[in-house]
């Protein structure tokens, strides 16, 4: 069956936990993980409230494939709605603690309402309780955890937690596991800091069982580990380089947002690329890159341990940053530095480091730098405003607005808005770079189109893991597309929308679809869980969720207008480059793609569809 | 011939593939707190180092257990943990000293690898090659051969 079978209800307010049966139903139409806790959150919440009211619920929530031997079945989700944009926030993060909390025999964690004082969930199989987290807050997120397994005296005990930036309700605050794997986007760390929920801290010795057809399972999952293994992106490429091979590929290609998207190539691009951090330094002729990690259960492996150079400005004083840490991913890379023009991979991974150990989503904070950056080149934000100067390049304000947001002291609490609220308070909301308020991570929409789209039409905001088109656009996975065109694009989107819906609530990483498509998780899934989980079903089932959650955004009062892209991309040409002399195409995609995805000219599901969605 | 298994922590991902492997193919679940070979992870040095039993060949968990509920498999060299024999009192744990013999609180018994019989699972799994099931004789061969290479002891061409 996949599936625990048993969900845990935390209600916050009262300090109640009950146990409830997983709802069969619902998990037969939604799989698990990001589909259902979205029917969940949708059943039991009204779309309107405040975020970051107690009326607000948040779920973690694991898949089927959660705690299997299937690689990267590892996933959790957080799910809820999201501070930074207002909209359905489904927030995904590996490392081990998902599935632990599977192994400990639950399915999901809801949580209701808010505690009157800081508090952190216990679980040790089916012994739950409400902890006094006074202790703990204040403290970030490496301390958190450190205390946690001290006080239970158990060091295997997995935590998943919000360091200061989510106390202090930072719009970007993301949830971290396991010291450096964060359930990152849309500020789902702040919605825990609004419930005084410090952490949940699991350990589970129950395991996972049930499987339908364990020998069929097994040979199945063996069948698609090996896939991985032979193909080039996840058997070489992500264990050697990580996400940072991208770098100085996108760059080439005209896509690598520069300095808020004024350009969209960076000079200083490979000083901050994968093949950088492999090389020794001069000052102490020791490597960025330590080794790559995996995450439970993932044959890939394409996670970054770094050490930074003990001698940088950043750290020199500061040793508890000198061991070897998570980073620098691709996004973080891009954030901290092309966004902002900074070209010192050092600087970065510092940045990085007190996004982990604080709680704080790098794109967002990255990108919220490189508008505030602007600003102070435009003469709107003075150093007096900021406490530095902070012209493009700046590795200083980079570094020193990181401890500020962190923190939330001084000029941080407003770069803790994010992009769209400090660009607005300066009078310039077109300077943010942003959809529905979050944050464009990596990819320019002017020099990879379909992005532009992705973007424009993501349920949770800007974002590129709900349709990665760069794979097709780019790489040529599973075909090749010409990513300066918008012709066939809307298609492709709403393809890669449906199936990534899919991945997202099965318990697997989405990464595994450089080498599988829907064919390849389709016979793991129906290994693993009892009844129909045919192709044509769980297509139907990606197209359900992304329809989903579009009518808890509709409801939620967005419109036709929020599903558009800031007006530099669509009327400042891109200045070099393959893309040179193009803007996004955004306004010719959308129409189509409404069309094919059943919706009405005003993006609406029409009723049609809704009834063929079964929803 | 003899085969052991062999371990090189540095091709070790942390992915913990070997220990739901093993918690399956002995108990037929997926259970990392059940499995006989752990994972270690250094974070501070990014060090992952899988851990198990080596199978002794003067075994002092087989001579310290009174009831002779430890025996050695001919076939594979392993000591193997009879569970209808054991009556958990834990000597075993004290008297190895690797701490690869663990106290199951679910059974009552001890638990240990038995090299599944002479296919161990965990080797199957590994995606990196981390955990290899090898000729006994062969041990640290490879290791011998790296630190060979580095010697700088090769003919060159006539000067």
């Amino acid at each position: 069956m996949g599936w625990a079978r048993k969900i845990l209800r935390v209600n916050l307010t009262n300090g109640t936990c009950t146990a409830e049966p997983l709802n069969m139903e619902w998990a037969s139409q939604y799989l698990g993980q990001r589909g259902l806790a979205t029917k969940y959150l949708i059943a039991e919440i009204d779309p309107r409230i405040d975020p970051l009211s107690p009326d607000n619920k948040i779920i973690w929530a694991t898949g089927p494939l959660t705690g299997t031997m299937a690689s990267t079945g590892g996933r959790y989700s957080v799910i809820t709605k999201g501070p930074l944009t207002g909209a359905i926030a489904c927030s995904n993060s590996g490392g081990y603690f998902g599935a632990e909390l599977k192994m400990a025999g639950w399915d999901m964690i809801i949580f209701e309402g808010a505690s009157p004082k800081p508090v952190y969930l216990y679980v040790s199989d089916d012994k739950v309780e409400l902890r006094d987290a006074s202790h703990l807050w204040g403290k970030t997120v490496w301390e958190t955890e450190e205390t946690i397994k001290k006080t239970h005296q158990d060091p295997q005990i997995r935590v998943s937690s919000i360091g200061r930036a989510g106390e202090n309700k930072v719009l970007f605050a993301c949830i971290v596991n396991d010291l450096h794997r964060a359930a990152g986007r849309s500020g789902v760390g702040a919605v825990a800091g609004s419930k005084n929920l410090k952490a949940i801290a699991v350990r589970g010795t129950l395991g996972t069982g049930g499987i339908a057809n364990p020998r069929e399972f097994m040979k199945v999952t063996y069948e698609k580990k090996k896939i991985l293994a032979e193909n080039a992106v996840t058997g070489q490429g992500l264990p050697k380089y990580g996400t940072q091979v991208l770098m100085n590929v996108i760059n080439e290609i005209g896509a690598l947002p520069t300095r808020n998207h004024r350009d969209v190539q960076f000079e200083s691009a490979s000083r901050i690329s994968a093949e950088a951090m492999h090389e020794k330094r001069p000052s102490d002729g020791k490597s960025h890159l330590v080794t790559n990690q995996a995450c439970f259960g993932c044959t890939i492996a394409c996670g970054r341990i770094s050490e930074i150079d003990k001698n940088h400005f950043t750290v020199v004083n500061n040793p508890k940053y000198w061991g070897a840490s998570g980073g620098l991913e691709y996004e973080a890379a891009w954030a901290l530095g092309a966004a902002n023009g900074v070209g010192d991979l050092e600087a970065l991974q510092y940045a990085n480091l007190v996004c982990n150990e604080d709680g704080m989503d790098p794109i967002s904070f990255g990108a919220t730098v490189g508008a505030a950056m602007e600003l102070y080149e435009l003469g709107l934000l003075k150093e007096a405003d900021i406490g530095i100067k902070a012209p493009f390049g700046s590795a200083e304000a980079l570094a020193r607005m990181a401890e500020m947001t962190a923190r939330s002291e001084g000029f941080g609490k407003l770069l803790g808005l994010g992009s769209k609220r400090l660009c607005e308070k300066y009078g310039h909301p077109e300077l943010s770079m942003s959809v529905k308020g979050q944050e464009f991570p990596a990819y320019d929409s002017r020099g990879i189109q379909g992005m532009g789209l992705t973007y424009a039409t993501s349920n949770r905001g800007a974002c590129h893991l709900r349709s990665y088109t760069v794979a097709s656009e780019v790489l040529g996975i599973p075909v090749k597309t010409d990513p300066l065109t918008t012709e066939g694009k809307p298609g492709l989107v709403k393809a890669f929308q449906d199936a990534t819906a899919v991945f997202d609530s099965s318990g697997l990483c989405i990464f595994t679809s450089f080498a599988w498509s829907l064919a390849d998780i389709q016979p793991q899934i129906q290994a693993a869980c009892e009844g129909d989980w045919s192709m044509e079903k769980i297509e139907v089932m990606g197209e359900r969720i992304w329809n989903l959650e579009r009518q808890f955004n509709l409801a939620a009062g967005f419109t036709r207008k929020d599903d558009d892209l800031p007006p530099r991309l669509k009327t400042e040409p891109a200045r070099t480059g393959p893309a040179k002399g193009l803007v996004s195409g955004i306004d010719k995609m959308l129409p189509e793609y409404y069309e094919i995805r059943g919706w009405t000219p005003e993006g609406v599901p029409t009723p049609e569809t809704v009834s063929r969605l079964g929803l | 011939m003899q085969k052991s298994l062999h371990i090189d922590p540095n091709k070790c991902t942390g992915c913990l593939q070997c220990e739901m492997a093993c918690s399956f193919e002995n108990y037929g679940i997926f259970n990392n707190s059940r499995s006989r070979i752990r994972v270690f992870e250094f974070h501070h040095t990014g060090r992952k180092v899988p851990y198990t039993c080596t199978q002794c060949s003067e075994a002092w968990c087989l001579h310290a257990c009174p009831v002779d509920a430890i025996r050695l498999d001919a076939a594979t060299g392993a000591k193997v943990v009879m569970e209808d024999v054991c009556v958990g009192c834990k000597v075993c744990t004290i008297a190895c000293p690797f701490g690869t013999v663990n106290y199951v609180q679910a059974t009552g018994k001890v638990q240990k690898c038995d090299l599944c019989g002479g296919q161990p699972a965990c080797a199957e799994a590994c995606p990196t090659g981390a955990i290899t099931f090898t000729d006994a004789d062969w041990t640290g061969l490879d290791r011998m051969r790296q630190w060979a290479q580095r010697t700088d002891t090769q003919p060159r061409a006539a000067a």
